[in-house]
């Protein structure tokens, strides 16, 4: 890593382009692959345009976090990484969530395939990241590392380790938003006061590392970049932390309606 | 004398301490997140975001109010909305528990967290003396106004 900046650029602009060519390949497949589930189970009930409209926001959003203006920004400054944080790390994990993309799986494949992916979410090791005291110290452990550590600055100066933080970011912030208010079947799904707790707790967490980080920005981040980015972090995390406390709740509300209220159609939950 | 209000059965939902519960829990919620955030954060711009002289057990605790905050207004309504699709809303009860449960947060707020942990104060560079007896005092009289409402509205127990 000690090239002088005109040795440097050539190769390190290769890899950049390389990232941005991966991502833009994985977003395709993704949009495809669900457009494709969707085509293939029409003959069924109708699946609902609001998960597929959330589906693809939420690709959208990473998109736009990772590539693109928003992407470039972000790795001379502080601000512009923390906006493309919350879109890659919060609200795109949020809406991938939302678009139920297991449950359109399942819907969709051959019945013996569908029985193969559903022994796999069964699987300990699913079992294990899926629960939501571990998808939550994922999420929440690998910001603290990279905003605590020489991690932040390595990422900028590195497409690969820049590549590898955000796969994480993305896949800990949708496992961590799945097994708190997830909509596709989870066979092992936790009661609602412990995702109740858990999610308090890293709505704590998350709150007090943007607190921390307008006192100490990472090296290299200039102190105005570092405030108005932290500030972000902590109004921006609160919008979507609001949105999964309410979605939480909600979960609850339908699951202990009164009885004798109106009848539930056996299996219409989704 | 009986205590059940038709609680006919073990599942069935103590309708009266609900609605308490939830008027409770959102006081204490609103008076944590929206009031501190509206007021004090944005129309007064008393509050800094962070006056960076916290302590580390401080920031912990902060962190903490603020995660209960928006989790218990939240909370707090929905459990309205229970209350609400199995019967009436006792509303004068329900606002007598929501006045209390700002007093009850203004008071733990104004007392821990300012004074003992020193998290944040009111206001900067002024006297506080006043400021923070006008605070204590008066989360003192809301929990004081909203106890004896929320008792005056008690329903009434007796059998028949």
């Amino acid at each position: 890593m000690h090239h002088d900046h005109g040795a440097a650029t050539g190769h390190e602009g290769l890899g950049w382009a390389v990232f941005d060519v991966l991502v833009l390949l994985a977003l395709a497949a993704a949009a495809a692959g669900y457009a494709v589930a969707w085509w293939a189970s029409r003959h069924r009930r109708p699946w609902s345009g609001y998960r597929g409209a959330a589906w693809y926001a939420g690709l959208f959003c990473v998109g736009v976090g990772l590539v693109g203006p928003v992407a470039a920004a972000a790795r001379t400054g502080f601000t512009a990484h923390m906006a493309g944080h919350l879109l890659v790390g919060m609200l795109a994990p949020l809406l991938l969530v939302l678009g139920a993309p297991l449950t359109l799986a399942l819907r969709t494949l051959r019945v013996d395939r569908a029985r193969s992916l559903a022994r796999l979410l069964r699987t300990a090791p699913v079992r294990v990241i899926t629960h939501p005291v571990v998808a939550a110290v994922l999420n929440a452990g690998g910001l603290w590392v990279l905003y605590t550590t020489d991690l932040y600055q390595w990422m900028h100066t590195s497409a690969l380790v820049h590549g590898l933080v955000h796969a994480h970011i993305l896949l800990a912030g949708y496992l961590f938003t799945a097994s708190v208010v997830g909509a596709d079947p989870d066979p092992h799904r936790a009661s609602v006061p412990l995702r109740a707790g858990v999610l308090v707790v890293f709505v704590a967490v998350h709150s007090i590392l943007a607190k921390w980080l307008y006192a100490h920005p990472p090296a290299g981040v200039h102190a105005t970049d570092g405030e108005v980015g932290a500030q972000l972090m902590y109004y921006g995390g609160d919008v979507v932390d609001v949105t999964l406390i309410v979605l939480l709740l909600t979960q609850w509300y339908v699951a202990t309606r009164p009885r004798d209220a109106v009848s539930p159609a056996p299996g219409a939950t989704a | 004398m009986s205590a059940g209000t038709g609680s006919r059965a073990g599942r069935t939902v103590d309708l009266d301490r609900r609605t308490v519960v939830s008027g409770f829990l959102f006081g204490c919620g609103i008076a944590a997140s929206v009031i501190d955030l509206f007021i004090f954060h944005l129309v007064l711009q008393w509050h800094h975001f962070y006056d960076l002289s916290t302590t580390r057990v401080a920031l912990t605790a902060d962190g903490f109010f603020h995660a209960f905050g928006w989790f218990i207004t939240i909370w707090g309504l929905f459990l309205l909305a229970d209350v609400r699709r199995r019967g009436e809303v006792a509303w004068k009860r329900w606002a007598g528990a929501v006045i209390a449960g700002v007093g009850f947060f203004q008071l733990v707020d104004g007392v821990v967290n300012h004074k003992l942990l020193g998290i944040h104060q009111i206001r900067y560079d002024v006297d506080l003396l006043p400021y923070d007896a006008t605070w204590i005092g008066s989360a003192a009289v809301l929990l004081v106004v909203g106890a004896v409402i929320v008792r005056r509205t008690r329903p009434d127990r007796r059998p028949g």
